[in-house]
């Protein structure tokens, strides 16, 4: 029986769906049909009331039209010091007149590769929103980067978002890389505007054997942006993916990213910041699947939560029977500004395994008041104490990030958002 | 320079503090003595400006200004200076940047021109001698990973930075050894003058043969309860404290 509230919510949009993709797309609606929307109480969503938001703000459930972005615009929008290859997007559609032809590396539409089996990395049953998407998305972009080709200037995926008369946006990506190839993807999402719109973004990743793979985020949409993503790769044999997620605003934000290490001597890490004001609510909830012995994971998720924000983390391990000689760390630390702020943390970990390494651990704190004296005791006014102290917090994440220009720019975002508002 | 009177001070109700008196002028050096938990921490706390402190009664002067009025940062920047019992170690927050952040507030309120990174740069180096403290330990985040006695320098470093008109060094000689001990102090020592006066806040009589105090304090249960000079310090390092502790409860008891 389906369970899907509100029961023709999505009718028209699954309706509306292209034609290719035949055995994928039905595989995802009979999916999406079978979970439903997630209730109120669905344990994934236990913190995150999706439906409710997505009820109460979105009234046209159908695709957001592309929309005309000048080559003005795409410049004004990239960020200072960035040296690569762009990718350009509008409500998910790709833009290849704006877009780079990059080297080295093949970019096609998704509707021009029909024997890719997508959803067998994303998989549908998992979550009701990769299989909302995966029956009912619009068209998106194949990236493959061939063997032992070394992309060194990050790609720039650069969305511009915007609600017309339809509110729902469904981008999605299959990204391959093949043995020994490395690249840099920095996915970056712009809203035109304070519009309602709801992105349902499934990115698939195909990492080869010893691959190396960094995949940058940064989430700094409009304050009515809604938005759940399902980010998932298979990691092989000494192969490595780095993911840094970086939350700065939107109204509701959910990011499922699922790391399955399925390669000995793999490894995949995951560094996040969700740094927020106003009502804005993000919700990370990360995944890393240890199916073999000897790979490693790293985790680290910082929060900095003002006014009546809400942050949530649910961190799960699941460290299989045969993943021996694991090695798995988790960490989320969280501090709040105010009384009306909250943070949900959660660590979930199953070990199967015996001879394991891991180690997890969740703070909930204030700023330390200690260090804010210290600080004050020498001439530094408190204001300022406060975003030295909060921005070195917020360092430990930011280092993560390779790409410098990159680095330096969410850098200032932050020293800036640190320096007004908190 | 400085001037308490009647000051009282507690913490979540409980008095520590129960009317402290002390004159202190400028060129001037005062001990402040006392066994463990007499409120020789609680004092510097106060004057520093903690607000976990509440003070009930009493006032305090500092160069004429009422000093409980002002925040802890502008205490600061009239040059009130306080090298920490227990220096704070703060991770991300690399040495320089935050000394620079602090001189430069500093020098702001005194209506003085902002360092630039090379002028800052070449005060640092010339301070750094006279604590001789390492280059790679300001490398480094705030005190992060730092033994004691670096902690200690460290203070006595950014002291030298900030140039203070009154240093209020809370027990910055425990857990030195000797030669640590010996630096800390020369430091102290080059940075006097008849302009600034220091207080100095110890435990143990040691120290003050490195820095000579012109006045000794006895600390007991939240009041002065002896005064006197350097000679006061040798007597209760030869008999402890004891006599003296045993001198007030029986007078209280009475
Ligand atoms: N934060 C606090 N909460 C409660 N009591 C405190 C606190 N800080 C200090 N005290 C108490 O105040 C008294 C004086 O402490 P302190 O000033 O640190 O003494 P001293 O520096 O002379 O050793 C002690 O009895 C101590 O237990
Ligand atoms: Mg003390």
């Amino acid at each position: 029986m389906s369970t899907l509230t509100k029961q023709d919510t999505f009718s028209s949009l699954l309706a509306a769906a292209p034609k290719n993709f035949e055995s994928v797309r039905t595989l995802g609606n009979e999916s999406f049909l079978a979970q439903g929307l997630p209730a109120v109480k669905a344990e994934e969503y236990k913190f995150t009331n999706i439906s409710k938001k997505l009820e109460q703000n979105i009234s046209n459930f159908s695709p957001a039209l592309p929309f005309k972005v000048t080559a003005e615009l795409v410049k004004s929008s990239v960020f200072e010091g960035f040296e690569g290859d762009l990718l350009v997007f509008a409500n998910g559609k790709f833009l290849p007149e704006l877009s780079s032809k990059i080297e080295d590396l093949e970019v096609s539409l998704i509707s021009d590769k029909p024997e890719l089996s997508l959803g067998s990395i994303a998989k549908p049953e998992k979550d009701a929103f990769a299989a909302l998407n995966q029956a009912s998305f619009e068209d998106g972009i194949f990236i493959s980067v061939p063997k032992k080709a070394q992309i060194e200037k990050p790609v720039l995926l650069l969305s511009f978002n915007q609600a017309n008369e339809g509110q729902v946006i469904q981008p999605r990506l299959w990204i391959e890389v093949g043995d020994f190839a490395e690249v840099t993807f920095i996915d970056q999402s712009i809203s035109l505007g304070d519009t309602s719109y709801f992105v349902n973004k499934v990115v698939e990743v195909k990492g080869g054997v010893n691959s190396q793979i960094h995949y940058y985020r940064l989430q700094n949409e409009g304050k009515n942006a809604i938005e759940v993503s399902n980010i998932e790769t298979d990691i092989q044999k000494d192969a490595r993916f780095s993911s840094v997620t970086i939350s700065l605003s939107g109204d509701m934000v959910r990011n499922n990213l699922n790391l399955n290490l399925i390669g000995s001597n793999s490894e995949g890490n995951m560094y996040g910041i969700y740094l927020i004001n106003g009502k804005t609510h993000v919700d990370n909830h990360t995944n890393v699947d240890h199916t073999i012995p000897h790979a490693e994971s790293n985790e680290l998720y910082k929060g900095i939560l003002a006014d009546q924000s809400r942050g949530v983390f649910n961190g799960k391990i699941f460290v299989r029977q045969d993943a021996q000689k694991t090695n798995a760390f988790q960490q989320n630390n969280n501090i709040l500004l105010s009384e009306d702020a909250i943070v949900n943390t959660k660590p979930q970990l199953e070990i199967w395994a015996d001879d394991v390494k891991c180690s997890h651990g969740c703070t909930v704190g204030q700023l330390d008041e200690e260090a804010l004296f210290y600080l004050q005791a020498r001439g530094i006014d408190k204001m300022q104490a406060k975003g030295l102290l909060l921005y070195a917090f917020a360092g430990e994440v930011l280092e993560k990030i390779e790409v410098e220009s990159f680095r330096e720019y969410c850098d200032s975002l932050i020293q800036d958002r640190l320096g007004s508002k908190f | 320079m400085l001037s308490i009177k009647n000051l009282h001070a507690s913490i979540e109700g409980t008095e520590i503090l129960r009317g402290i008196n002390l004159e202190v002028k400028a060129g001037e050096v005062h001990a402040i003595m006392g066994p463990n938990g007499s409120g020789k921490s609680t004092l510097a706390s106060v004057l520093a400006g903690r607000e976990e402190y509440e003070v009930t009664e009493g006032e305090v002067t500092f160069k004429g200004k009422n000093l409980l009025d002002l925040a802890p940062e502008d205490r600061a920047r009239e040059g009130v200076f306080l090298a920490f019992q227990y220096p704070v170690e703060i991770p991300g927050v690399s040495s320089t940047n935050f000394l620079r952040t602090a001189v430069n507030q500093v020098r702001e309120y005194r209506g003085q021109e902002p360092l630039d990174a090379v002028k800052f740069l070449t005060l640092m180096k010339e301070k750094m001698k006279l604590v001789e403290i390492d280059q790679k330990l300001l490398s480094r985040s705030l005190n992060e990973g730092f033994s004691g006695g670096e902690k200690k320098r460290n203070e006595i470093f950014q002291m030298a930075m900030l140039e203070p008109t009154l240093s209020i060094l809370d027990e910055t000689d425990s857990g030195l050894d000797i030669d640590a001990l010996r630096i800390v102090s020369n430091g102290v020592n080059q940075l006097k003058s008849d302009k600034n006066a220091t207080i100095v806040v110890t435990h143990y009589q040691r120290l003050l043969d490195y820095i000579v105090p012109d006045y000794v304090h006895v600390l007991y249960k939240g009041r002065i309860v002896k005064s006197g000079t350097k000679e006061l310090a040798m007597e209760l390092e030869e008999k402890g404290y004891d006599w003296i502790k045993d001198e007030i409860d029986s007078a209280a008891t009475v």
